[in-house]
């Protein structure tokens, strides 16, 4: 491929190394220091895309990130592709491959372009209109072919290899843009001592002044200058200069967050370098210098390819060395453009025309282009451009004093230069919620009063000179330093041969010759919004700019109105007949531009997805090849399959030995408050619905907590160390809630108790054994320690030693079987399960897992937190009214169990469940009903909580809450199931043992 | 531009803690006072401060809270101290020797991985040598002291341990970029 | 995120706390003297201001203690932090305007 308009001399390419990349399957060449853009139209390629919705074909508008049209997936693989990367933006490097979007089948033909042939049956609120009616039409015609349409780009399908990193900062003052100003304010914050972050998008600092090649900085080129500020702001320890970095979301608090791309540029990246950083900063003080876009000119076939914006030719030619096209024909309202009419002369390039919309244009820069021999035609506007896969000719038309237009002429061009003026960037300030501004002399908004600590400098707030660009930039960073405590003095600096940029502009569509009906003028590239578009909402009543953006889409997507939002205001304007002012502003919305998701997700995948915690049995549970399952953040063991057992079998095998000999379990995940202080009793009393005063040292207490509203929260066993401490166990995902409102009420209500609260859920590993031997398991391991039933008897406590290691033994049992539950300190937990596995195990001691210790404790009516209640049952739904204090005054949530609500008989109650046919385990979750030949829908009685197959009484049992349950007791109920209903008979939920005689040995 | 980039050699180290013992005392000023005082203390450190005596550090980690660190062949004298000095003041005094695992990091990048897991700003200026605090470490509470200028002592719950300790790692790959 | 001020720790980011509700409900001394209707009151029913509120949260990642702020639910700037116990602070015109900007 032939590099015809590569211009030599120009550009700050590195033409000693050549680049090879594949754009849609074939190769080119570029130079290193490349977007894709520059070098695709070095190799005189515009067309780099497809329109979303009438799939025109669209070539490169601009340089930088506000471009709309040239969208490219970059990367090859179903896990490596990113989609919706800015050709712009995009730096090529070898091996690069990238494909354009929106196409089917190729580039330059195709067949969703019909879409444009069919034009006007696509207008403004397309999607709202047609796809109401028929309703039946939704799923199967509607939805698929929006589905298919929809959205840009196509997603990776596979999971992405790579890395992306993440890490907060601080700083003094961060500097949001590289350009002029950016620079100016990063060196005067940087010289006086402050933390300065300075971020810039792009790949290399400068900004425009990369661009710009004839202004002079201390008689400098704009470039050089550059160079040596950044020398000077590299070499400042307290200075970061990020590049490639684009600051995309302005959080509260002056939270800024960048996205540093780290290897997109890279052929060969370091091995696990991370693609991406995410910064989240934390500044003091804030200057946004985030420079100003060029507007586009609203006309007719403005979306050819070979259209675009008249800076952006300057920077493909000053930046990149290309030239764009051959013949140029330059249309503006502003003096900007004639400089780059000069530049591209001077290139080589011929310049057709200048048309100027202003009557009599009169700069420095209009003297130079006609002293150059440039024609330059005032008061001339651009009726369309013509030409498919690249503009071949335009029509300019003379603006006629009564404000209509004259006749057309047609002139040849390969390349339409288009300058409306230019809009401060302000997505950042808008983001940080700062009040915009319309400015009467300039004709766009400009920031206004500011809510954070921030300030904008330079062209993001309408100052275009060169020399006011500098003085802003450096006193807006001096401000900003000064302001955290760095005084120092904003630098100056000498400049020459400066140009008046902004000081013209024009909003709105470009007045035309007759209706136009069929033109296709774009508004928003992007979205494929068109004047027409906007004009067409206003007619049909749209009134508010919010609802002209939902109804057109216009300002939406990745774009965020960045090329198209003074336009489209200026149409909504002339439309409504209301000034731009007063139609409004929408919400620029983060991202500034789009962020990967590998960015957001940063370290926090596979095992830094969350912090899996395992306890300290964990390894001995997988070494015998334990199922486990999740139980909030930890790994709990489920089961403990053997010879291939299914759960089923596994549970039913460690139930029976259980209940025959003796088990094993793994209680650690328990949570575990130690309630220290005189008031210790008291403030127990207060929390619990339980009694407390009267619990000896040395013994234990179930105890159920409510909350405020009198509905069961918690529960757990409380032993009681000494007078004034209490041993208290939470469920295993109610611990840190349960200390928390313990804290609550003890800062915030009761302040004046002397009692200290400290989590030791880690402190202690705990392991139950449970079952008829389960003493003689024991016994010989406690060093002495007396656990006879005399000794130790059910629910009580001790504190001793276990082979040497301190402990707290408590005589307790959620199966219903004589046990135990061994605390030792965690760092001794495994070799504790060790010794007690090894005296156990010639009794015939077995593991067993969650499956089983649910299906022990529902045999014996005990309750799960969370499983039988579900946040509105009181104890005395769930059956432990027995547990609740008649004689305290007060408790939490004794007032509300006294409202006639939480008293009525039909309240759901707890109830045991169980069916005719002993083998049929019923569903959890599913509901019961009075008869079952009644009409749907059926009256609701209540539902399965609980449902198992109890091995050891052979038939399946289940536990319900039923409406005024307790005095349904015999009653056969409903179980509505898919085509059947299952009968079932209402019991006392304690299935085993119901007098509790085995706990008592 | 350089097309091929490099890792910095590793300027970040991480290391099991010593094995200690803890305890965390909670009270108002007067049972601080005399915990303080028990363990060898002039006074009770400022808040987010550590303070030291032979053999053991206490850290402030709340208006009404202290963190007691011993090493083992101390302990038992600082506990029967911390016990005697306490007796008769409203307090709570409880041991957290195994609920808590310390990790050592230390070199010149330790201030970028402890920014990559925290929101806490680690330079030295708002973080200097002594202060600890808890804070969260990712997704993981934990203290996190700051015992020199490049060296930090973090303090997780015992079953966080492999969680940080790989996203320690991991980032400290990631900074040498 | 958002900046908070704990009374006892300084300035930390949003993530080491929680929100714990509006501030200075008063729990009733003695529940069971209070009609039903007193009680549902203290139970559920909250302000919802467009303005300054004062409100709870806690350092729970931090040092745990519980302490009482001042904000404007329109901006999230916060006025002002103070300890749990002292009385709702007023806030004068020159304060809540600028925490209202
Ligand atoms: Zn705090």
């Amino acid at each position: 491929m032939t590099k015809q308009y590569r211009i030599p001399g120009r550009g700050r390419v590195n033409t000693a190394r050549r680049v090879t990349f594949t754009f849609d399957g074939r190769e080119f060449q570029g130079y290193e220091g490349d977007t894709l853009a520059s070098a695709l139209l070095a190799n005189g390629q515009h067309l780099m895309g497809r329109s979303f919705k009438y799939h025109r074909p669209r070539g490169v508008v601009s340089a930088g990130s506000d471009e709309p049209n040239a969208l490219v997936a970059v990367g090859s693989g179903p896990a490596l592709q990113t989609p919706n990367l800015r050709a712009t933006q995009v730096e090529i490097h070898d091996g690069l491959v990238a494909i354009s979007q929106n196409r089917f089948p190729c580039l330059k033909f195709d067949l969703g372009a019909v879409n444009t042939l069919a034009a006007p049956l696509l207008p403004a609120g397309f999607y709202y209109k047609t796809f109401m009616w028929p309703r039946s039409f939704w799923d199967k015609v509607y939805e698929p072919i929006i589905r298919a349409s929809a959205g840009l780009g196509v997603a990776p399908t596979a999971p992405d290899p790579d890395q992306y990193a993440f890490r907060y900062e601080h700083c003094d003052v961060l500097v949001v843009g590289a350009g002029p100003a950016g620079l100016a304010a990063a060196l005067a914050a940087g010289r006086a001592g402050a933390r300065v972050i300075v971020a810039d998008e792009t790949a290399e600092a400068g900004g425009w002044l990369l661009s710009d090649t004839t202004s002079r900085i201390d008689g400098k080129t704009g470039a050089a200058w550059a160079r040596e500020v950044v020398d000077e702001l590299n070499a400042m320890p307290n200075v970061r200069l990020l590049t490639r970095c684009t600051a995309f979301n302005y959080g509260p608090h002056n939270m800024v967050a960048l996205n540093e791309r780290l290897t997109d540029h890279l052929a060969h990246p370091a091995v696990g370098q991370p693609k991406e950083r995410l910064w989240q900063v934390r500044a003091k003080e804030v200057v946004l210098a985030a420079g100003a876009l060029e507007r586009p000119l609203v006309f007719d076939g403005n979306d050819r390819p070979g259209v675009m914006l008249a800076t952006a030719a300057r920077t493909y030619l000053n930046r990149y060395g290309v030239a764009c096209g051959r013949r140029a024909i330059v249309v503006t309202a502003d003096d900007a453009a004639y400089r780059v009419a000069l530049d591209l002369k001077d290139a080589g390039v011929t310049v057709a025309a200048i048309a100027d919309l202003r009557p009599a244009p009169d700069g420095a820069l209009v003297a130079a282009a006609i002293r150059a021999g440039i024609t330059v035609l005032p008061n001339t506007t651009i009726q369309r451009a013509h030409g498919l896969n690249r503009v071949c000719s335009v029509e300019l038309a003379q603006l006629l004093p009564d404000g209509s237009v004259g006749k057309g002429h047609q002139w040849r061009a390969d390349l339409v230069l288009m300058s409306g003026g230019f809009t401060p960037s302000v997505h950042m300030f808008s983001q940080s919620r700062g009040k915009l501004v319309f400015d009467e002399e300039l004709g766009v908004y400009v920031p206004g009063q500011s809510a954070e600590r921030e300030r904008s400098a330079g062209a993001c707030r309408g100052v275009y000179r060169l020399d006011r660009v500098l003085e802003d930039g450096a006193r807006a960073g001096a401000e900003a330093a000064a302001a955290t405590g760095f005084d120092g003095s904003a630098p100056q600096w000498q400049t020459g041969d400066l140009d008046e940029p902004g000081r013209g502009g024009f909003a709105g569509a470009l007045p035309r010759r007759g209706k136009g009906l069929r033109a296709m003028a774009f508004v928003d590239y992007q979205n494929d919004v068109t004047a027409k578009d906007v004009k067409l909402a206003v007619r049909e009543g749209f009134r508010s700019i919010e609802h002209i953006k939902r109804y057109t889409t216009t300002g939406m997507a990745t774009d965020q109105g960045k090329s198209s939002n003074v336009n489209a205001l200026g149409i909504a304007s002339e439309a409504l007949g209301r000034p731009v002012e007063k139609v409004g502003l929408t919400t620029f919305r983060p991202p500034f531009t789009p962020v990967t998701f590998g960015a957001f997700a940063g370290h926090a995948r596979e095992f830094l997805f969350d912090p899996v915690r395992r306890t300290a049995a964990d390894g001995w549970a997988r070494d015998r090849g334990a199922v486990f399952e999740d139980v909030g953040l930890w790994q709990r063991a489920r089961y403990f399959p053997i010879n291939g057992e299914d759960m089923e079998a596994a549970v039913r095998r460690e139930c029976l030995a259980t209940r025959s000999a003796v088990g094993i379990f793994d209680a650690s995940t328990l949570g575990k408050i130690e309630v220290v202080g005189p008031d210790a009793a008291t403030f127990m009393n207060r929390m619990y619905v339980n009694g407390w005063t009267k619990l000896a040292v040395g013994r234990c207490r179930y105890g159920l907590l409510c909350r405020e509203n009198g509905f069961v929260y918690d529960d757990g066993v409380v032993g009681r160390v000494a007078a004034d401490r209490f041993h208290v166990t939470t469920t295993t995902g109610g611990a840190a809630g349960v200390l928390n409102m313990m804290e609550d009420y003890l800062q915030t209500e009761w302040p004046d108790l002397d009692v200290w609260l400290t989590s030791t859920s880690e402190e202690w590993s705990v392991i139950a054994v449970q079952g008829p031997l389960a003493r003689k398991v024991l016994a010989p391991l406690v060093d002495g320690l007396d656990i006879s039933a005399e000794a130790l008897p059910h629910m009580s406590m001790a504190e001793g030693s276990i082979c040497g290691v301190p402990m707290r033994l408590f005589r307790v049992s959620f199966t219903g079987e004589l046990g135990f539950e061994v605390n030792v300190p965690s760092r001794h937990g495994r070799r504790i399960w060790d010794a007690i596995w090894a005296a156990g195990e010639p009794h015939g001691m077995t593991p067993y897992g969650t499956e089983t210790m649910h299906v022990l404790r529902a045999e014996k009516g005990y309750i799960v937190v969370g499983q039988e209640t579900d946040g509105t049952a009181t104890p005395d739904d769930v059956g432990c009214g027995w547990a609740v204090s008649k004689v305290k005054k007060d408790f939490v949530g004794k007032r509300s169990l006294a409202l006639p609500a939480l008293k009525a008989p039909d309240r759901l109650q707890l109830v045991g469940l169980l069916t005719l046919d002993p083998s049929e385990v019923l569903e959890e979750g599913t509901q019961l009903v009075a008869r079952p030949d009644e009409a749907v829908p059926m009256h609701k009685l209540g539902h399965v909580t609980s449902s198992y197959f109890s091995a050891t009484l052979g038939h399946s049992i289940a536990l319900a809450m039923v409406a005024g349950g307790r005095a349904r007791m015999g009653e056969t109920l409903y179980v509505p199931v898919e085509g059947r209903s299952i009968p079932v008979k209402v019991t006392n939920p304690v299935f085993y043992d119901v007098e509790g005689a085995r706990l008592n040995v | 531009m350089s097309d091929v980039m490099t890792a910095s050699q590793a300027r970040f180290d991480v290391a099991a803690g010593p094995d200690l013992r803890r305890w965390v005392l909670q009270g108002r000023d007067a049972g601080l006072a005399a915990g303080a005082a028990a363990f060898g203390l002039s006074g009770v450190p400022d808040m987010l401060r550590t303070a030291q005596v032979a053999g053991g550090t206490a850290a402030r980690l709340g208006p009404h809270e202290l963190v007691f660190f011993a090493e083992p062949d101390r302990a038992d004298a600082i506990y029967s101290a911390l016990q005697a000095g306490l007796k008769d003041i409203p307090s709570s005094l409880v041991e957290i020797s195994d609920r808590q695992v310390a990790i050592d990091i230390s070199g010149p990048d330790v201030e970028l991985v402890l920014s990559s897991l925290s929101p806490m700003d680690f330079n030295i200026r708002a973080f200097p040598v002594g202060m600890a605090t808890r804070t969260l470490l990712a997704k993981a509470d934990g203290m996190v002291w700051r015992t020199g200028p490049q060296s930090f002592r973090l303090e997780v719950w015992r079953s966080f341990v492999p969680y940080m300790t790989e996203y320690l790692q991991k980032v400290a790959c990631d900074v040498r970029f | 995120m958002l900046l908070i001020r704990c009374p006892y720790c300084g300035d930390r980011a949003e993530i080491e706390y929680a929100n714990a509700g509006e501030a200075h409900i008063v729990r009733p001394a003695d529940p069971m003297a209070v009609s039903d209707e007193e009680w549902a009151q203290y139970l559920y029913m909250r302000d919802n201001p467009k303005g300054l509120i004062a409100e709870r949260w806690r350092h729970s990642h931090g040092c745990g203690r519980f302490f009482n702020a001042i904000r404007d639910t329109r901006t999230d700037r916060f006025v002002m932090t103070y300890e749990m116990g002292q009385p709702r602070p007023t806030i004068d015109s020159e304060a809540a305007a600028e925490a209202a900007r």
